[in-house]
């Protein structure tokens, strides 16, 4: 009490506390902004006084106000300054302010970095904690440089509660500064069997953000979390790494059968719904994963699915919720599984919470079967009529046109109905899908060819009612359908049964109202029709009807003449002179019908979206090629260079371009596609695999078979006035139909005619429900789209809208994603020393040893960073590490036996790189440790899979030593035989050509193109070769093959990854990479059902036909006889181009002798170097020195010693190997050029003194140019 | 991850905003608004997810809410988190209020905004989850409290700054509806604390 007056009476004298102002704002509701201006006006007075208690109160008001939206960076250096004060108190309270308002443009943000790090080093936990979070939330790409060490640090603090904070924030730091993942990696492993729970479950929770962005770089981990899984008992971990586990199954199979058991064990065992939904969530993840491989699962399905049923039939929404999204997951995979609960999912369609129907209307996307389709569109009609609110009611509107087009309208057996349901949608108001609707009338009315006689009267219908016209039409989004109507009515005009009636109301004064376009088409319609009038009453002797047509034309074009439109308004003038002419005409008794209908003659088919980009551009053309020289702008006397110096220029500006606008592109692409919609002359696509095969394009090939038309034709509006509104009709007869009809087939089978309705078997089998065997009203061809004839089926636009990948596609763009991948390059660049590795990880006394011989090596690394605070940072370190040897934690030598390993590695040693060289990490050792774990997993696998694994594995090195072994010997016409061990397997391949040669004719075609490509590679390098040296010995030229992985059945070789890139294509196209696989039959057998797949990372997609899964593996196109060997080509794209890639694949095939033929598979992994997206591009000199002056590029360097060989040995092996092209060459020192294939430059600088080789390279992005320079030193580290 | 987490009341008066990634003051108050806005139509017995608002998020992340008496807790996470688990989470912090508050109600964060940040440091940091254990959640708020509290009484600081040294005594004697508690019932944490059986391999 007496403290509260004491605590009054000095308030008055001195200033306001947080609470004062509070009340203050409180007490001054009407002029708060007024009385919160001086506030601050009060605020600015006291932050400053000296005294640091009246700065932290002002600092504590602040961040009270910028709750409310007030800016007070103004006031960042006095944070600071209360940050720095010693008292805790005060601390938090500049902390508490530094993390509200802070960021990373906060320039104060740099005087920090000392105090933060003296807080670091406080001896009070506190001080220590308070920074920790102040600094997660303001961390800066410099911060985290520069306290990364300190961080680490502490991550081995004595106190839990440091612990864990400094594993967390560690996240964040490798977010900023992802050179420090791969140091810190190993210490945060080690954290996650800390004794305490909360740094468990922080380190838990740091590695599953980590992996989720990049899982399979922590694939290696899979074991360790395993046995959490499997020990730990706090939920919040366990949901973390099921999670995980979710996320790491589709990158490989064997984990997810081996997670079945224990998973489904926990979702019998466990009380928590939480808990018990995330397994349900990763089993679901496993069987989707599993699902081409095996097919047995329908058990565990069977169990996910009841789960499911439980949790929506559950009262609780946040289960019903939950219990929805993850039915979702399973329908992709499973939709029979789904389909059977139809019932309860239709039933959440009445839920009141929007969420929920949301969730329920994505399901029914895929519930929908030919049987239901007209039941499930009923009921979700009857939603729109009932929808308040127009988002839901616009979301059902879209949803009910995805589900009747989807698979290229699949599962529509009568377009009649779904004609006139477009057309009952029509009459929603106030919707912003009307381009949608118009778009779907006009894709069906060009499309189905036999309903467009029933289009037309619709659409006839449509324009005579006028409830299009009415409303607000800027506003009113639905009067795009009579876009849609009038051209409809136009183009297909010999349908009509009263054109004359419809030209009257396409030319009604009203339609003036329109937008300009719609207008436009009205007017361009209104002449086909004109058109069509008059070639109907040429016949006839009476002509007075197309006098009246003709007038009718006069009197009301005018109107459109004056539209402010231009479009209109010149289509107007036009259509009116030339109908002007004809009335000339006709009054001489001129027949002129025959030529006016010319006017619009020729019908239109349908063009894939894609075709234009496909068409091959013809030979001899040559797009890039000037057609008039560009004017130079001073008459320069060197001509030539100036020519070569322009091109290169644009080449150079159009990487960039592409680089910075993949946003933009999108949304033009997005515009393009909308505008296409809107457009009658463009279809869009809808997705569909029969397009793809189709051999022969054109309408002409396609039977038109006529349509019955059992339903009479008759025009909403009559039918509106008897009350049921049509649709329902449709429904009601196609249900007698189909019940007539399957009366009737039951007749027929029973009388066994042979006369079999062959006609429409076709699209019997089609669909899920061929149970039910329902054939459509009438045979509707679905006219499939143009392509230009050798256009390849796929491309790279995947039109689900569900993919899970899509999100994260964009995520992966922000350099913080690329710390996460860092280690996934890891693995790739140790993969010789894989055994050695294993013994060190197993072997811990060893490690210590380890940590003597190459004590210095962490110290050296990170001592540019801590330069000021070295001695300090030692002193600590030691200390901690004493700590820890006394717990007999063996944290730091561990990490050191790393990096010592990567010392040892039989790599010349580089200096400015060494934060890139560094990264490879002890992964490679836990790959095969993970495939020995995943191996023991209980799948009915026999020791030969193992073996082949072990082979896939060990195959990559060959793949390394093979490419540096060719160049290296100089017999130019006989290769092969100087190759190294591996490669006398591609010796082997040829002989076996040549006995295949002598015995298959048949093959002599592929084989020799295959030869072809061998000498263009030769003939392409000798090129190379001359540019590097005109006066010197020629050097070898070689196959590129190398082996990719054998069995005892079948050899793989693999050809250096070459790429294409797209001549006419922009470069957005440029990301594809072409890969050449040579098979080779190595036992007695026949190899056949060849099938070869690969596991798409996000960055690496294999290139499947469209409309095939992103799991389904391609067929090769060939069988093999026994010691036959053929190549088979396969395209991935590839967006980012900048980290080395390795994808895991299979080839599973039959192995067929006289007795018995059996399924084999073989693991092989495809590496992408960073070299293969190189092209050997030639640039000249001047233009290279342009390139280098722009300062566009940033640098690194490399050092190689030891390497013995002629200089220009080793140029042609850089040109070889790494596709780059000399610029100039001076003694021996020599610049080179290459290109990527998405644009960027990179630059050379080769000099070679003794031994010693130096190369100094430029690029404009940094992680390519150290991923290419360590390819490079891998290449002569290896010679 | 946890992208924000905003307390505001049932007219959308922010109590306490928390955001993990950078947003300029008026873009943070129209998030709230936003937030506010599709929060406060739903109804008590309906989800307690919805798809995030157009300004927060995007298709990964999802608003995760709870209603206490006058006040919403809001939670927008991406889909590294499990919803549920989330739901448990703010339940705990609510829990964590009260026993720091005694009673805790509107009021409360009214007026001890930095203290409710304090806690919610203890609970999450820098957008990932760092305690769920409300023991040692409170153990480690009120060790710091009383550090203040030394901290106060050795160096004589100013006596406004006492007012650090009473949690939940002031202000409690405004009548308003901000003083309505928020009644935080014990929820059976699945999550959280409930230890679950394991299958042994």
């Amino acid at each position: 009490m007496a403290l509260k007056i004491v605590k009054g009476s000095i308030d008055r004298m001195f200033d306001k506390n947080l609470q004062d102002l509070v009340r203050g704002i409180r007490n001054h509701k009407e002029d708060e902004a007024k009385y919160i201006s001086t506030c601050i006006d009060e605020i600015k007075q006291e932050l400053k006084q000296d005294n640091i208690a009246v700065k932290a109160n002002a600092v504590c008001k602040l961040t009270y106000l910028q709750m409310l939206g007030y800016d007070v960076s103004w006031a960042a250096f006095n944070i600071v300054e209360v940050m720095s004060s010693s008292k805790f108190t005060y601390k938090r309270i500049g902390y508490l302010a530094a993390s509200q308002c802070f960021h990373e443009s906060t320039d104060v943000i740099m005087l920090t970095t000392n105090q933060i790090r003296k807080d670091l080093s406080s001896p009070n936990q506190y001080d220590t904690g308070v920074a920790l979070t102040g600094l997660s939330c303001f961390v800066t790409p410099d911060l985290a440089r520069d306290l990364a060490n300190d961080i680490m640090t502490l991550m081995s603090h004595t106190k839990p509660y440091i612990r864990k904070k400094a594993v967390l924030i560690m996240y964040k730091v490798f977010l900023k500064y992802p050179e420090s993942l791969r140091p810190a990696f190993p210490r945060l492993k080690e954290k996650l069997e800390d004794p305490d729970p909360g740094v468990q479950s922080a380190a838990v929770n740091v590695i599953c953000e980590l992996a989720r962005r990049n899982p399979k770089n922590y694939l290696s981990l899979a074991p360790l979390f395993f046995k959490l899984m499997t020990s730990s008992t706090n939920n919040w971990v366990l949901i973390k790494i099921i999670k995980l586990f979710g996320a790491l199954t589709p990158l490989e199979p064997r984990l997810g059968k081996k997670l079945i058991e224990p998973l489904t064990n926990l979702i019998h065992s466990t009380s928590a719904m939480s808990l018990l939904y995330e397994c349900v969530n990763t089993v679901i993840a496993v069987l989707i994963s599993l699902s081409s491989g095996m097919p047995n699962h329908s058990a565990s399905i069977q169990l996910c699915v009841q789960k499911l049923r439980i949790l929506i039939e559950d009262s609780d929404q946040n289960l019903k919720y939950l219990g929805l999204l993850a039915m979702s997951k399973i329908l992709k995979t499973h939709p029979k599984s789904v389909q059977s609960h139809k019932d309860l999912i239709l039933q959440c369609l009445d839920d009141k919470d929007e969420s929920i129907r949301l969730r329920a209307l994505d399901l029914l996307y895929g519930m929908v079967s030919k049987k239901n389709l007209m039941e499930i569109v009923k009921k979700l009609m009857l939603h729109v009529d009932k929808a308040e609110g127009t988002t839901y009611r616009d979301e059902l509107l879209t949803k009910i046109i995805d589900i009747c087009s989807q698979s290229n309208y699949q599962y529509i057996t009568n377009f009649e109905w779904y004609i006139s349901i477009l057309v009952e949608l029509t009459r929603l108001e106030g919707t912003r899908h009307g381009h949608l609707i118009a778009s779907q009338m006009l894709d069906v009315a060009i499309r189905v060819k036999a309903i467009r006689a029933f289009a037309v009267a619709q659409m006839a219908t449509l324009l005579d009612n006028a409830h299009l016209l009415t409303g607000n039409m800027q506003r009113n989004g639905i009067c795009e359908v009579s876009y849609a109507a009038a051209w409809i009515c136009g183009e297909f005009s010999e349908h009509l049964e009263n054109p004359m009636q419809t030209l009257e109301a396409m030319l009604r004064p009203k339609v003036a109202t329109l937008p300009g376009h719609i207008q436009a088409v009205y007017v361009q319609n209104a002449a086909k029709l004109f058109a069509t009038v008059l070639k109907n009453q040429e016949g006839n002797t009476d002509s007075t009807a197309a006098q009246e047509t003709i007038q009718l034309m006069i009197e009301r074009l005018p109107l459109f003449v004056q539209s402010a439109n231009l479009e209109v308004q010149e289509r107007a003038s036009c259509i009116l002179q030339l109908v002007k002419y004809i009335q000339k005409l006709q009054q001489k008794d001129v027949e002129v019908a025959e030529e006016v209908s010319a006017l619009f003659a020729g019908e239109l088919n349908p063009v894939a979206p894609k075709a234009q980009k496909k068409v091959p551009v013809p030979e001899g053309l040559d797009l890039d090629a000037w057609i008039n020289e560009p004017p130079s702008e001073s008459e320069s006397e060197d001509e030539q260079p100036k020519a070569i110096f322009t091109k290169e220029e644009t080449k150079h500006s159009r990487p960039r371009h592409i680089e910075v606008d993949e946003k933009e592109l999108a949304r033009r692409r997005e515009a393009r596609k909308q505008e296409q919609a809107n457009n009658p002359f463009y279809i869009k696509a809808s997705p569909s695999s029969q397009k793809v095969y189709q051999d022969t394009p054109g309408v002409e090939h396609i039977p038109v078979v006529q349509i019955d038309l059992s339903v009479p034709l008759k025009v909403p509006g009559e039918t509106q006035h008897q009350g049921l509104p049509m649709s329902d009709q449709y429904v009601k007869l196609e249900e007698e139909r189909r019940q007539k009809e399957r009366a009737e087939k039951k007749k027929k089978e029973k009388k066994k005619r042979k006369e079999k309705r062959s006609g429409r078997g076709k699209r019997h089998d089609s669909g899920p429900e061929s149970e039910e065997d329902i054939t459509p009203a009438h045979m509707v061809d679905i006219v499939t789209e143009e392509m230009p004839e050798n256009a390849l089926p796929s491309d790279d636009d995947d039109k689900d809208p569900n993919d899970p990948h899509k999100a994260l596609d964009i995520d992966l763009d922000n350099l913080g994603e690329m710390a996460g991948r860092r280690p996934l390059a890891d693995s790739e660049k140790l993969p010789v020393r894989s055994h050695r590795a294993v013994e060190a990880a197993k072997s811990p006394v060893e490690d210590g040893e380890a940590e003597t011989a190459a004590p210095q090596q962490p110290k050296k690394k990170s001592g540019k960073d801590k330069r000021d605070d070295k001695k300090k940072d030692k002193d600590k370190e030691r200390k901690s590490k004493d700590e820890k040897k006394k717990k007999k934690h063996k944290h730091e030598e561990k990490e050191e036996d790393l990096l010592r390993g990567e010392v040892d590695e039989p790599v010349v040693q580089s200096e400015g790189i060494s934060q890139v060289a560094e990264l490879p990490t002890s992964t490679s050792a836990e790959v095969s440790d993970l495939d020995f774990w995943l191996s023991n997993a209980p799948v009915p696998s026999n020791a030969q899979e193992v073996a082949t694994v072990v082979a896939a594995a060990e195959a990559e090195a060959p793949v390394a030593e093979v490419v540096s072994g060719a160049a290296q010997d100089s017999e130019p016409d006989e290769p092969k035989d100087t190759e190294m061990e591996e490669t006398k397997s591609s010796k082997h391949k040829k002989k076996k050509q040549k006995k295949e040669k002598e015995e298959k004719e048949k093959k002599k075609k592929k084989r020799h193109h295959h030869h072809h490509r061998h000498s263009d590679g030769g003939g392409e390098k000798s090129v190379q070769n001359g540019t590097v040296e005109e006066e010197e010995e020629p050097l070898p030229s070689m196959s590129n093959y190398c082996l990719l992985a054998e069995n005892s059945y079948i050899k793989m070789m693999i050809e250096d990854a070459d790429q294409v890139y797209d001549i006419q294509g922009n470069l957005q196209d440029g990301s594809q990479v072409v890969v050449s696989i040579i098979f080779e039959n190595k036992c007695d057998s026949f190899l056949k059902s060849m099938e070869f797949n690969v596991l798409d990372s996000l960055n690496s997609k294999l290139q499947r036909p469209e409309g095939s899964g992103p799991h389904d593996s391609l067929t090769v196109p060939f069988q093999l006889p026994p010691g036959v060997s053929n190549e088979a080509r396969f395209v991935f794209t590839v967006q980012s181009i900048v980290m080395p890639q390795k994808l895991k694949g299979t080839l599973t095939f039959i192995v067929k002798n006289e007795e018995s033929s059996t399924h084999e598979k073989l693991d092989f992994k495809l590496h992408f170097t960073c070299t293969s997206y190189l092209i050997t591009t030639p640039c000249y000199s001047d233009a290279y020195a342009k390139l280098l002056e722009s300062g566009d590029l940033k640098g690194s360097s490399l050092k190689l010693e030891g390497v013995n060989m002629p200089f220009h040995h080793l140029l042609a092996r850089i040109c070889f190997h790494h596709h780059f092209s000399v610029v100039e060459r001076i003694d021996s020192c020599s610049s080179m050029y290459s290109r990527s294939i998405q644009g960027h430059h990179v630059c050379l600088l080769v000099k070679s003194s003794g031994q010693t080789v130096s190369i100094d390279a430029k690029c404009d992005e940094p992680t390519m140019l150290g991923n290419v320079l360590d390819e490079i030193k891998q290449t002569f580290s290896q010679c | 991850m946890i992208k924000a987490i905003l307390i505001f009341n049932n007219h959308g008066k922010p109590r306490l905003i928390r955001f993990y990634q950078y947003f300029t003051e008026d873009m943070q108050q129209q998030i709230i608004r936003e937030t506010f806005h599709l929060v406060s139509k739903r109804d008590d017995n309906v989800c307690n997810f919805l798809e995030g608002g157009s300004l927060i998020g995007g298709s990964d992340y999802k608003l995760i809410y709870r209603h206490y008496a006058t006040l919403y807790f809001v939670f927008c996470v991406d889909s590294s988190e499990s919803e549920l688990g989330i739901l448990d989470l703010i339940q705990v912090f609510v829990e964590t209020l009260d026993k720091c508050f005694e009673n805790v109600c509107e009021l409360d964060l009214i007026f001890h905004m930095d203290k409710v940040h304090y806690i919610l440091q203890e609970v999450v940091m820098g957008g990932m989850v760092l305690e769920t254990n409300m023991n040692e959640i409170v153990a480690q708020v009120e060790l710091q409290n009383r550090m203040e509290k030394s901290e106060a009484i050795q160096n004589l600081s100013p006596p406004y700054l006492c007012h650090l040294l009473h949690i939940a005594t002031s202000s409690r004697s405004l009548r308003s509806s901000s003083s309505i508690h928020l009644n935080v019932p014990p929820a059976g944490l699945s999550t959280i604390l409930t230890p679950t059986r394991h299958p042994q391999l």
